[in-house]
């Protein structure tokens, strides 16, 4: 059972851990498009999926965040990275399983996921 | 949509979307009365009378570069084929006050899904607003207030994944308890 006991646990934690976060100009987003139509294509899973992945590989330097509708709704769910001092890059129909990849190639060694991008798809 | 805690999702983002800072959601589901009533509400920004009689019609929206809001209209569907109705009732500058029902055992009536998942996500999106969930069947409710966790976490924010992952855990199994 999940307990209110649990809860402080995890506050304790955090409060140790919260001062030591990178400073915002060098942090990545990563932005998941949530709009009626990316919501109908799947995105809250994908959305659930990356916050679990980023949070089980300890990626502090990256924010996950929810916009409105990116524009092209056939390719939703679609998930644009943003790294300081990079070309933004999109990916598109994004799945829970896609998500590992992205994370664990792109977010995590800066190997971007060639085949899954917007540029691949088109 | 796949399951109606789709469409609650995205019914909650118009109200994050109109500026709302209390938004309560409820699932309402007896077997006895063979309903199941969802419900959103809001103090957001809320719509003019003319506006909110157009709203439900799928071609008119506030976006300009596509002239269909689905959103409303695609629920207001759902709700109609399945021997129910949609309601809304808004107050400019008060709030929203959004009623999908139901006929529970209607063969068109999407699967609720994962409002816990949408509960989450919901969180992540938007941390500093606080959501209410009420989960009422004929055997009792359950109800969760991101007040409550708020107070308990001291400063911690509720959009650490932690937090996020005990929030769906405990929603989870909150709802399992009046099922
Ligand atoms: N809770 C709300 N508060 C204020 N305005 C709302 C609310 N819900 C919907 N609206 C208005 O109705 C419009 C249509 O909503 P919707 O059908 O979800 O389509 P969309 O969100 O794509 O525009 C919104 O753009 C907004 O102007
Ligand atoms: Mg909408």
């Amino acid at each position: 059972m999940k307990s209110l006991e649990d809860l402080k646990k995890i506050r304790e934690e955090m409060q140790q851990k919260i001062n030591i976060r990178t400073g915002d100009e060098n942090r990545t987003r990563v932005v998941v498009g949530m709009a009626t139509c990316g919501i109908a294509a799947g995105a809250r899973p994908v959305l659930a999926a990356l916050v679990d992945e980023v949070s089980r590989r300890k990626l502090q330097q990256v924010t996950v965040t929810q916009t409105g509708c990116i524009g092209v709704c056939r390719l939703e769910p679609i998930i644009e990275v943003l790294e300081p001092g990079k070309e933004k890059v999109t990916y598109v129909k994004v799945t829970e399983e896609k998500v590992k990849k992205i994370v664990s190639e792109h977010l995590a060694n800066g190997r971007v996921v060639e085949e899954y991008t917007i540029g691949a798809a088109e | 949509m796949k399951e109606l805690a789709l469409n609650i999702l995205d019914i909650a983002q118009n109200s994050i979307a109109a500026g709302a800072n209390q938004i309560a959601i409820a699932v309402r589901e007896s077997v006895a009365a063979d309903r199941l009533t969802i419900s959103v509400k809001d103090n957001g920004c809320g719509m003019e009378p003319e506006f909110l009689a157009k709203v439900t019609d799928p071609f008119t929206t506030t976006r300009k570069t596509r002239k269909v809001g689905m959103g409303i209209p695609l629920l207001k569907m759902e709700a109609e084929m399945s021997g129910g109705e949609l309601r809304i009732e808004s107050e400019k500058g008060k709030g929203t006050s959004l009623t999908a029902c139901f006929k529970r055992s209607h063969i068109d009536r999407p699967p609720l899904g994962d409002v816990a998942g949408t509960f989450m996500v919901l969180i992540q999106g938007a941390p500093n607003l606080e959501f209410t969930y009420t989960r009422e069947t004929d055997r009792g409710a359950f109800q969760f207030s991101t007040a409550q966790v708020r107070a308990l976490l001291d400063g911690v924010p509720l959009s650490e994944p932690d937090v996020l992952a005990w929030i769906r855990g405990y929603v989870e199994e909150g709802e399992s308890g009046v099922l």
